[in-house]
């Protein structure tokens, strides 16, 4: 593939991921979502800016993917999951969204626009992820593998093609976001 | 143009439609979808490695998330910095310690702040961890693709945070 050479350049893939943070850096605080009061305001369900971003990413995101997938440039990266692992991992990750009021990404965002709060809470993401660390090998063995869901995605799950999918998620997305505007948020 | 980077905010629609074309970026030149929380991981592996350097090559976490610092570790770096620029660019740069949402319930303590802020932040990373992503890896990338896990992922972030951020301020909405 014409972009092999550069995918197993580890110098010009760091280079690539330093640029690629200061651009998701740079929109996530253009976003407004490198606030404290803005994620709240979202888990309050009084401000919809998480949600507006998150949905509009989804959409354009998909479409291009998915194109390019079907051009063979691109391969997906799904992972299985299960019970055990996705809603248990994400309901603590939820608790941890509201009491920090920043999540891994927007964090970081919001530490170089000063939030010192943030900075103790990337800290205290290092600590968690290190608690996961130590306990995965009994986690593994006991929870993480309950209830191992039964497709790695919603096209295979439900039998369809992604070229069937695909419009109809695009859809719902638009038409989602189109009620948040129209009931005023 | 310059008005445009020196903007306070812009449109929720244009940055998540930037973010979307920047995965397409990632995807193509990098072929990785664009997450933040792996970084973590890597960064508690480097942490037990300068601790005990035979104790982290034994534990099976971080044979599988390698504690170096490459793409997925420096992107965390490169978004601090995109953070700044944009900040320093519209001048909303300032050091903030305690939010105005927090202050306003629970009043300006920048130390219990802090301690909030470091409980919350051992929660979002053992989630994380446990889920295998977080509001970035699953909540854009992997809803992008149509990742089954990462939709299960999204809604329980999102009904755990609901839930747990209406137990600290009220149900706004009831």
């Amino acid at each position: 593939m014409v972009f092999d050479e550069l995918r197993s350049n580890k110098k010009a893939q760091v280079l690539l991921g330093v640029l690629f943070g200061i651009i998701f850096g740079f929109l996530l605080q253009k976003g407004g979502v490198a606030s404290y009061d803005v994620i709240l305001g979202q888990l309050l369900l009084t401000d919809f800016t998480v949600v507006k971003i998150m949905m509009t990413a989804i959409l354009v995101g998909m479409i291009g993917v998915y194109v390019m997938k079907a051009a063979g440039l691109v391969h997906l990266h799904t992972k299985l999951g299960s019970a055990g692992a996705t809603i248990i991992g994400g309901l603590i990750f939820g608790a941890g969204f509201a009491v920090l009021g920043y999540c891994p990404g927007t964090a970081a965002a919001a530490v170089g626009s000063g939030a010192l709060d943030a900075l103790v809470g990337m800290i205290g993401i290092v600590i968690g992820a290190g608690i996961f660390a130590r306990l995965y090998p009994r986690l593994d063995r006991t929870i993480l593998n309950k209830g191992v869901f039964p497709a790695e995605t919603i096209p295979e799950l439900l039998g369809v093609r992604a070229l069937f999918i695909v419009p109809v998620v695009a859809v719902l997305i638009v038409g989602v976001l189109y009620l948040l505007q129209a009931i005023g948020f | 143009m310059i008005e445009w980077f020196t903007a306070a905010t812009w449109s929720p629609y244009i940055v998540g439609a930037g973010i979307g074309v920047l995965i397409w970026i990632t995807f193509l030149l990098s072929d990785r979808p664009l997450g933040a929380s792996t970084a973590y991981a890597k960064t508690a592996g480097m942490v037990e490695t300068a601790i005990s350097r035979e104790k982290a090559e034994s534990m099976a976490y971080y044979q599988k998330i390698t504690p170096t610092a490459d793409w997925q570790w420096i992107i965390v770096i490169g978004i601090l910095i995109g953070g700044f620029i944009s900040a320093y660019l519209s001048g909303a740069f300032s050091l903030l310690t305690v939010p105005p949402l927090f202050a306003g319930a629970f009043g300006t303590d920048a130390l219990l702040r802090a301690g909030v802020a470091l409980l919350g932040g051992i929660l979002m990373g053992l989630g994380a961890r446990w889920a295998g992503g977080c509001t970035s890896g699953h909540g854009i990338s992997g809803t992008l693709q149509l990742g089954l896990a990462s939709w299960v992922a999204v809604i329980f972030f999102f009904i755990g945070g609901i839930l747990v951020a209406g137990m600290i301020y009220g149900f706004a909405f009831l």
